[in-house]
């Protein structure tokens, strides 16, 4: 009796760690494995590599965990990824610096249109970014007519964003450190991550403790966008190209890092460190799978939905035997 | 009793949406004058024969909406039905359409139990579906398009009643019925009773697993359905161009018809209508040789419009 109650509280504790942890035990048994079985898999380039490729990613899915954090979610970042790309492109003749503003402040403004939507019409998240998200795309192929733009060598500096180093780290590298910094610093040291956790938790409650809902969540998802936006330019930047159908299903992907780091899907509770392993778990199993050579690009889409699948249907079991 | 009841019926048929029928005869209209060679008879049965696959994965689409859920897997469905019967045609059309139709069944199957049993939120679910069934479609067909000649299957998508496309025959019998389900039978009552309010609907004895499974099923059945249509019609098995966006041009007529994302109403009849609205807007960019792009565009905006219009008032 008192043997399965202790096994019954071990594997509890195991459960706990597991979603605390989980994400970073599996990067590196993933490591792990992927040393044993490459010898380029654990060398300072690769490993560079990984980072750099997956860099806008991240950029991404700290937005997507910020909206989540808030009880929302952004299905229109992959658009918006692709819109501030081919207007950052557009601009690149007139300068870096108008590109890199005018791609990030576009997708900023339709984040917020998102956030006005969800919080002052109070329409469901999804439905809200699922169309903005179909208008974006849209928009990013009529613009440019379905072709491809080429940033102009006239912005030096946005390719920079995109390829340049700054001693030996990537500068995409760096701003995705600075990011998660600065966001880590928001959510657990201000007054606004405060809220939007409270706002995440019990929407009702927040209420009542004087926590204004509603701009929070404009907040959140304006941030969101801004972030999906820079995404664009810094993708736009190393692609030397702005590509309407870029970034192409990111939502998942950024749903999924963010899911895999341990923030609940209903919001109020998680943090964004563990997103960025999630990512960097995402774009390991990428890496591993095209280092195997043998799998077609077909079940990588199958990896990428059964993963996620897999990874909500755990999180939900953990939520059971939690409550 | 009877009398009265119908009567609310019919009522909360058009009520909260009358604008849906009358944007639809104000694009038409407007149509009529501005473009030119619209208002003909033949472009207006190559309109219905456009919208038909539209319409058939739009009606599984309102009642899965209707029961409070979403399903983002249909145009994967119509992709994965769309190489098997491509692949398997030469076996024998029974046997092609039987197998595609059951993986269409097993789509349903597995949604309905990730959502129904293990509670799983429909559109995260659903949203990994689609891209892992995409995968697998493509998986199943190795990325390649496969054509086929098979003039028995093809006529499901290219023959004629008479004047009508056949297509267009199956999404009348296909809306008739899913009418006459939401109207007239219990498992319409349930699935109002199921969107409007689960845990109540539990309470009055309704199995409401059984309820979701169902509208999961019948979602993925009609776009399995919808995906055979599109196949015989053009004659190729391409799991990486079919039903790319169904989900998006389902959703649309669904919302624009007036079956709000709230769950508790399905409207089918709205759901008609919101496709046609759509399809006009579609051929009329066409002939004007406005580039398709555009129409997404404004086809989001008119959705995010519609469903702005429709928001719940009472907060």
């Amino acid at each position: 009796m008192a043997a399965t109650r202790f096994l019954g509280l071990a594997g509890t504790r195991l459960l706990r760690l597991l979603t605390s942890q989980g994400a970073l035990l599996l990067l590196l048994s993933l490591a792990l494995f992927g040393s044993f079985r490459y010898q380029t898999f654990l060398t300072p380039l690769n490993l560079m590599n990984i980072m750099r490729q997956n860099s806008m990613l991240a950029i991404v899915a700290l937005g997507m965990t910020v909206v989540i954090l808030s009880g929302g979610i952004d299905l229109s970042v992959g658009a918006f990824v692709a819109l501030g790309g081919v207007i950052a492109a557009m601009l690149a003749p007139a300068g870096s610096l108008v590109a890199i503003i005018g791609g990030i402040a576009s997708t900023a403004l339709l984040g917020m249109v998102n956030g006005l939507l969800v919080s002052r019409a109070l329409l469901q998240p999804f439905v809200v970014t699922l169309f903005t998200a179909s208008a974006a795309r849209g928009l990013a192929l009529s613009l440019t007519e379905e072709k491809s733009i080429a940033v102009s060598s006239a912005a030096s500096g946005l390719v920079w964003l995109g390829r340049g180093f700054i001693g030996p780290v990537p500068v995409p590298v760096l701003i995705v450190a600075l990011l998660y910094f600065a966001a880590w610093f928001m959510l657990h040291r201000s007054l606004l991550g405060l809220h939007i956790f409270a706002v995440g938790d019990n929407e009702e409650a927040s209420r009542l403790m004087g926590v204004n809902p509603d701009r929070v969540k404009l907040v959140a998802y304006t941030i969101s966008g801004l972030l999906s936006g820079l995404a664009g330019v810094v993708l736009a930047g190393r692609l030397g190209a702005g590509q309407p159908v870029a970034a192409f299903g990111w939502e998942t992907d950024a749903i999924a890092a963010t899911v895999m780091g341990g923030t609940f899907l209903g919001g109020g509770q998680g943090s964004v460190l563990p997103t960025l392993i999630g990512v960097l778990l995402l774009g390991m199993i990428y890496n591993l799978l095209n280092l195997e050579g043998t799998i077609t690009p077909w079940w990588q889409l199958v990896l990428r939905g059964g993963f996620l699948l897999l990874v909500v249907i755990f999180q939900q079991r953990v939520v059971k035997t939690a409550g | 009793m009877k009398s009265k009841k119908r009567g609310s019926g019919w009522r909360t048929l058009w009520h909260p949406n009358f604008g849906a029928p009358a944007a639809l005869l104000i694009l038409y209209i407007a149509n009529a004058v501005f473009t030119p060679r619209f208002a003909t008879v033949s472009n207006t049965l190559n309109m219905l024969l456009q919208v038909s696959t539209t319409m058939l994965i739009a009606v599984g689409m309102t009642f899965v909406i209707a029961s409070r859920g979403i399903d983002l897997t249909v145009g994967s469905t119509m992709a994965l039905v769309s190489i098997i019967v491509a692949l398997l045609i030469n076996h024998g059309m029974v046997i092609a359409i039987w197998a595609a139709l059951s993986a269409a069944l097993l789509i349903g199957l597995i949604n309905g139990f990730l959502i129904s049993r293990l509670k799983l939120d429909p559109l995260i679910t659903t949203l990994a579906a689609l891209i892992m069934w995409r995968g697998v479609a493509q998986v199943v067909g190795d990325g390649r398009i496969v054509p086929f000649a098979h003039p028995t299957l093809e006529a499901l998508g290219k023959g004629y009643v008479g004047l009508i496309p056949i297509q267009v025959v199956i999404a009348a019998v296909v809306v008739a019925s899913a009418f006459f389900c939401v109207r007239s039978t219990l498992f319409g009552r349930y699935l109002v009773a199921v969107g409007g309010n689960e845990a109540a609907a539990r309470l009055t004895g309704i199995r409401t697993e059984r309820v979701k499974y169902s509208v999961y099923l019948i979602s993925a059945l009609l776009a399995g359905l919808a995906g055979l249509v599109e196949t015989a019609r053009l004659a190729i098995g391409d799991p990486s161009k079919i039903g790319v966006n169904a989900e998006f041009e389902a959703i649309a007529a669904v919302v624009v018809g007036g079956t709000p994302f709230s769950g508790g109403r399905a409207n089918v009849l709205g759901t008609v209508v919101g496709a046609l609205i759509m399809q006009v807007i579609s051929t009329s960019f066409n002939m004007l040789l406005i580039p398709f792009t555009w129409s997404l565009v404004l086809k989001s905006l008119i959705i995010l419009f519609a469903v702005f219009v429709q928001r719940p008032q009472e907060v």
